[in-house]
């Protein structure tokens, strides 16, 4: 395996692995925080439970999510030294700012986690509070300095030199806004519906179950909201994203010919060598309207770049594919609880509505895998946009693919220990009898 | 401020999350490190005051070292592309150190009560908890030889990507590093129970490990002249050397005293002094370079204004820091634990 590619690989996986954790570090403590408060409002045990439970769920989560964050930014420099280097002085502002974010989320879930007993209930909230806050200020910086890499401001670079560096201009870079807010909906959309997914599956076994009902419906409260207003987002992110890096949108939408009235394309696999995408859906013109709200606005496509400049076009437009797709599914979802919600139809009444949030469970998280493969992938071959080349920033140090492999091996072993856990800690309902009672006081009647 | 002396200021805040990272976070090693050695029929309490102890604080410990890698990069980026590259293999042997300790003491936290599963994961975090400092250690001793230089563009994989730290000064300095952070937290320990008998064993092994420095530190110091000239010239040579050496040895006489005496207060205080006094007697003996023979504080230094930005969000951030980790002590360490502290109900395993 070449290096550079064994580099890029740890890096994906890596990213890929710790972003799982990062988003639940977003989402699961407001998720908690809503029980907990439901429970100091309503004195309701099933609350406290379930505050609890996802209290131990955000531990486990938040602590793999410190340590494989901690790996990722010791990675900048392990295997992109030249990168920091140039980059380093321009974003680290983000990143310090991340830092304290991170103190804070840490020194908070401490106090949450062991504090129930040592300090007043109102202090407990706001720790839980502060958790979710910082959590969210965390994901924001982070996603700053990525933002940064696609739309490169605040410098000047000549002769491998960086001058006139300008650290507030590179934190407000032209894709900051559209990228976090990207970003932020989608974690409390994932982590919602993953949480509501299991548990409606549970709720198709355990129809009255109440401890998954309550469950269902604070992570419904967070994630359908989210689900709703993302695709919104997601228009404004194309449209930055066609301004600032026109070769990734061409990859995303497999769009080989700088054309007007450019149509909008669904599905389909690139042909690379023929630059033509087969067994596609075409809107006539949808591109062009989507991004210059404009049927005749011209769109640039790939033959306006060297080939050498070309991102990997079928992984991007798949993974564009993947993410649209999934996103739409939330959405059109989410309208339809909301429907059923304003109509005062309880969700957990409908084994369909059960059935399809159900299937929900795993898609959020596989959409933000999907929309980082876009970011990243498409934004190939530079790893700060028309500036450096990804090849030119790799570390001189050959045998790259044992850290890959070893990584990937680490990662892999830690996930499965992580799932396998929050089954045994958090997802299964409470077996006792003393409160199967509580939770569903229809099955104990029978029994 | 002065221009010039705003990378003299930042180089010192590098330092000074240093020395937090090896306070609190070394502690929380040296704790690991405790469990692995733990034996005699208080073996189990032992291992439970241990993880009370760590608990609701390592995580906050932790971000001490993220803090002082941002600083690095974001106020002298050539010293952290000069340190990924060539401690590139101990670097990532450290990660793998600090992944497996974290998840490990969360898994034992959280997992069921059996004892296979609890010994399984008490396991990996505590080999991992020794491990982990020993390659902190390893990586500043390779500094401190000034043998991270630029790497050669041809020669062996050994000769550039290991050479550099492989070296006996560096591991001295790894064993210093486990020896340290094991001191200290026997040290903190003592006043994380009430029952007799296990603040003995604390005392006890705090009384060795304080012995163990020594020796450690002494044979660094031997080694120094030849494989740390740089170091080695400012630890015995220069003006400040004599008062540094006999502040930092009565730092560790006091606390060996202060723990001889069943003065545990005191003692926290003075093994602080200890651990602080090292860092900086390494920061000040290297100074101005941060990684010899080439990088400066000076050549290495950012543009000013990322500087003084990074400088006032210190500022902020402190502001926000400081008292949520006064809160945070306050909460968990203010009083010595009951007998063995229960956790509380809402804790793990509750």
């Amino acid at each position: 395996m070449p290096d550079l590619l064994a580099a890029r690989s740890q890096m994906a996986v890596s990213l890929g692995f710790h972003i799982l954790f990062a988003v639940v570090g977003i989402g699961m403590p407001l998720l908690m925080v809503i029980a907990e408060q439901r429970y100091r409002s309503t004195g309701d045990p099933i609350c406290l439970e379930l505050a609890k439970r996802w209290a131990k769920g955000t531990a486990i989560l938040f602590a793999v999510g410190a340590v494989s964050g901690t790996v990722l930014s010791f990675e900048l420099g392990l295997l992109w030294p030249e990168f920091m280097r140039l980059a380093g002085p321009v974003i680290g502002m983000p990143f310090s700012l991340e830092g304290f974010a991170f103190f804070i989320e840490a020194i908070f879930i401490g106090v949450y986690l062991y504090g129930w007993d040592r300090i007043p209930p109102r202090a407990h909230v706001l720790a839980g509070l502060a958790v979710a806050v910082s959590g969210a200020a965390s994901g924001i910086f982070v996603v700053t300095a990525n933002a940064w890499m696609n739309s490169p401001t605040g410098f000047e670079m000549a002769a491998g030199k960086v001058t006139g560096v300008d650290p507030i201009a590179g934190m407000l870079n032209p894709m900051t806004f559209q990228q976090t807010l990207h970003m932020t909906l989608a974690a409390y959309a994932a982590t919602g519906f993953a949480v509501a997914g299991i548990h409606a599956a549970l709720l198709l076994v355990e129809r009255h179950n109440a401890f998954h009902r309550r469950a269902l419906g604070i992570a419904l409260l967070v994630g359908a909201p989210a689900a709703v207003l993302q695709p919104l987002s997601g228009d404004v992110s194309a449209r930055a994203v066609g301004a600032w890096q026109p070769a990734k949108l061409a990859a995303m939408e497999s769009h080989f010919e700088t054309e007007r009235r450019a149509p909008f394309t669904i599905g389909g696999i690139p042909d690379v060598e023929a630059r033509r995408t087969r067994y596609a859906i075409q809107v006539p013109a949808g591109l062009s309207l989507l991004l210059h709200h404009d049927p005749d606005a011209v769109v640039t496509g790939l033959d306006h770049f060297p080939r050498r400049d070309w991102p990997p076009v079928t992984i991007v437009h798949l993974a564009f594919q993947v993410m649209i797709a999934l996103g739409t599914y939330l959405a059109l979802l989410s309208l339809w609880i909301g429907w059923r919600a304003l109509r005062r139809h309880d969700p957990c009444d409908s084994p369909w509505m059960l059935r399809a949030i159900a299937v929900a469970a795993p898609m959020g998280f596989l959409a933000i895998e999907a929309g980082w493969t876009v970011t990243e992938v498409g934004r190939q071959p530079w790893v700060i946009y028309g500036l450096l080349r990804t090849a030119d920033a790799v570390t001189p140090m050959p045998g790259l693919v044992v850290p890959f492999v070893g990584f990937t091996l680490l990662y892999c072993a830690l996930g499965a220990i992580v799932v396998w856990m929050l089954y045994r800690q958090i997802i299964r309902s409470p077996r006792h009898s003393e409160w199967s009672r509580v939770y569903s006081p229809r099955e104990a009647a029978r029994v | 401020m002065s221009e010039s002396g705003l990378p003299g200021v930042m180089a010192g805040l590098v330092a000074l999350s240093l020395n937090a990272y090896v306070l609190f976070g070394g502690a929380d090693f040296g704790g690991g490190v405790w469990d692995l050695l733990a034996s005699g029929p208080s073996k189990a309490r032992q291992r439970e005051v241990i993880g009370h102890a760590i608990g609701p604080i390592w995580e906050a410990n932790h971000v001490w070292l993220i803090l002082a890698i941002v600083l690095t990069f974001t106020c002298f980026p050539p010293v952290f592309a000069r340190l990924g590259i060539v401690l590139h293999v101990p670097l990532t042997l450290m990660l793998i150190g600090i992944v497996l300790r974290g998840s490990a003491f969360t898994f034992r936290a959280y997992d069921d009560e059996h004892d296979a599963a609890q010994r399984r994961w008490g396991r990996i975090f505590a080999v991992a908890s020794l491990l982990t400092p020993l390659l902190l250690g390893v990586c500043i001793g390779a500094v401190a030889s000034g043998r991270v230089g630029p790497v050669p563009a041809r020669g062996s994989f050994a000769d550039r990507f290991v050479d550099p730290w492989l070296t006996p000064f560096s591991l001295a300095v790894g064993v210093l590093a486990v020896a340290v952070f094991a001191h200290l937290a026997a040290v903190f320990l003592t006043l994380e129970t009430r029952e007799p008998d296990l603040e003995d064993v604390f005392r006890r092994e705090g009384l060795w490990s304080g012995v163990t420095v020594f020796l450690a530190a002494l044979v660094a110091l031997l080694l120094a002249p030849s494989h740390a000239p740089l170091v080695g010239a400012g630890l015995l040579g220069s003006r400040w050397a004599l008062p540094f050496h006999l502040a930092t040895g009565a730092a560790a006489v006091a606390t060996l005293a202060a723990l001889w005496t069943r003065h545990y207060h005191l003692a926290r205080v003075t093994v602080g002094a200890l651990v602080s006094l090292i860092v900086w007697g390494w920061a000040f003996s290297q100074y101005p370079y941060l990684v010899p023979p080439d990088l400066t504080v000076a050549s290495a230094a950012a543009p000013a204004v990322t500087l003084r930005l990074i400088l006032i969000a210190l500022g902020l951030g402190a502001a926000l820091l400081v008292p949520s980790l006064h809160y945070l002590f306050r909460v968990f360490k203010a009083e010595p634990a009951g007998s063995v502290r229960r956790l509380p109900t809402g804790g793990p395993n509750a």
